[in-house]
């Protein structure tokens, strides 16, 4: 009995605790610098896209909601000619941003992008792509990868050193 | 026989209708409010000012939706069982003084015409579980009726030693004894159990076993959808505005307290134990049903009879 009365005062003083209800749309959650919400295409310190389209964001997709199709352009660089993410399928999981190679996908702190029509929950590329460098501001693929771009040569990337022609080092 | 004769009942019994099924709808707030409260919530309070117009939402909501009868249900029974509970709270209501010159009939057998009908309302859920033909409905009924039964007992007895002090049965005349003492001093033993039995009478958590969500769906009212569920809603609010009132009237000295006027007084203390009924929920688990058996027959049964018995000798060793 004594229990009983003990247990409903205790409930009666949460009266006047703190409430742990967020008042959503008046004030704001906090969200962690890596929550995985919306996802967004971001460039390269110069201002390229840095995605080449590698299809692994694709491949490691569990639900299959990434669409993109490969092109080059004139100096040999790889870029998506199209890049479509269907965000009623995305389940937020971070498995794109985990398999790119060069930090061209990344999943921001946003999630309010409710919207009336299903149709308009499929993003382009011009919908995806920002214009910074997202969380990785001095990063850019082609300058630190071995590959040979247009204006970019073997052995003139940062860190790497002259190509060897290995016959040379026969004995 | 003038026409304040006649108009003044007419207003009263009008008055206590509007205002009695507007407090019975606004319970859902205050109940949905306060148990978000005490859940650090803070529940509805979108819709207009505090949330109060969730009240008028949900009553469109309800009167939108289908009013569905199972083929497989005895239609005349399973349309009459929801209409029962509130004609019978309802007309417990007469007898509830509120105030002085407010309040419908003044029966010299008043709390027994209370406790007439709180017992009739027993067939509303009982019916409404056996026309359902539906067996969660069935069980949901059988276990009202089970528990209905055992708590009508004490919920009498208790009452008695009320009775005995005031030495009357009309209601008014037991809150003008209260003139001196309230009765919840001398008769904390029958407010105990009258309080219990109150809230089995009325089905509230927790001892909703009839209901039982998370074991029997929705008990007795698991086939009513609509307005029909909407009744036995209204219904169970109205019940717990009648036990409260009750409580008020019967141990709280009704319509008494200082400085603010009689009706004033009589809402403030019936809402205070709604409130407490509403806590109750918040705090309490359900019983098993052997244990809500148990409980009731081995220790309030005997309690009330002890109860009776002490006042009884005190009454007659005091007055001789």
């Amino acid at each position: 009995m004594l229990s009983i009365l003990r247990t409903m005062w205790s409930v009666f003083t949460h009266l006047f605790r703190r409430r742990a209800t967020i008042l959503y749309p008046e004030e704001k959650p906090r969200l962690a610098p890596r929550w995985r919400g919306r996802i967004i295409l971001s460039r390269d310190p110069d201002g390229g896209e840095r995605c080449v389209a590698c299809y692994l964001c694709a491949v490691a997709c569990p639900v299959d909601c990434i669409a993109l199709q490969a092109t080059e352009d004139e100096t040999g660089r790889r870029y998506p000619a199209f890049f479509r993410i269907n965000f009623s399928r995305c389940i937020f999981c971070g498995f794109c941003e985990e398999a790119c190679p060069t930090y061209a996908i990344q999943l921001t702190p946003d999630f309010e992008m409710s919207e009336y029509h299903r149709q308009s929950l499929v993003y382009e590329k011009e919908d995806l792509l920002i214009s910074g460098t997202g969380k990785y501001p001095g990063y850019h693929y082609y300058r630190v990868a071995g590959l040979a771009i247009g204006g970019k040569d073997k052995g003139e990337a940062e860190n790497e050193a002259p190509p060897v022609d290995v016959r040379s080092l026969l004995p | 026989m003038s026409v304040e004769d006649v108009l003044w009942p007419l207003v009263n019994i009008v008055g206590l209708l509007t205002v009695l099924l507007t407090v019975s709808a606004g319970l859902i707030w205050l109940e949905r409010r306060l148990l978000a409260l005490w859940q650090d919530r803070y529940g509805p309070n979108r819709v207009g000012p505090f949330g109060l117009l969730q009240v008028l939402a949900d009553m469109l909501k309800i009167f939108t939706k289908e009013d569905w009868v199972p083929p497989f249900a005895d239609r005349t029974v399973f349309i009459l069982a929801p209409a029962i509970i509130v004609a019978t709270v309802l007309l417990s209501f007469a007898v509830v003084p509120v105030a002085p010159g407010v309040g419908i009939v003044d029966l010299n057998i008043g709390l027994l015409f209370f406790l007439a009908m709180s017992s009739m309302g027993v067939y509303s859920v009982v019916l409404g579980g056996w026309a359902s033909n539906n067996k969660y409905a069935l069980l949901g009924g059988l276990r009202a009726a089970a528990q209905m039964i055992s708590y009508e007992v004490f919920m009498g007895l208790s009452l008695m030693g009320v009775v005995a002090l005031a030495g009357s049965f009309n209601l008014r005349d037991i809150v003008e004894a209260q003139r001196g003492l309230w009765f919840c001093l001398p008769q904390m033993l029958g407010l105990g159990v009258f309080m219990i039995a109150g809230i089995a009478e009325a089905r509230r958590l927790p001892f909703d076993l009839p209901e039982a969500e998370s074991e029997l769906i929705a008990g007795f009212h698991t086939e009513y959808s609509g307005m029909k569920f909407g009744m036995f809603f209204v219904g169970e609010y109205l019940g717990i505005v009648l036990i409260s009132s009750m409580i008020t009237t019967l141990f709280f000295g009704g319509w008494m307290g200082p400085l603010l006027p009689p009706v004033v007084w009589f809402v403030l203390k019936t809402f205070t134990f709604i409130g407490f009924f509403i806590l109750l929920r918040a705090s309490m688990p359900r019983p098993r049903y052997d244990q809500l058996m148990a409980y009731g027959w081995k220790v309030l049964l005997p309690l009330t009879l002890l109860n009776v018995v002490a006042t009884g000798g005190l009454l007659l060793l005091l007055t001789g």
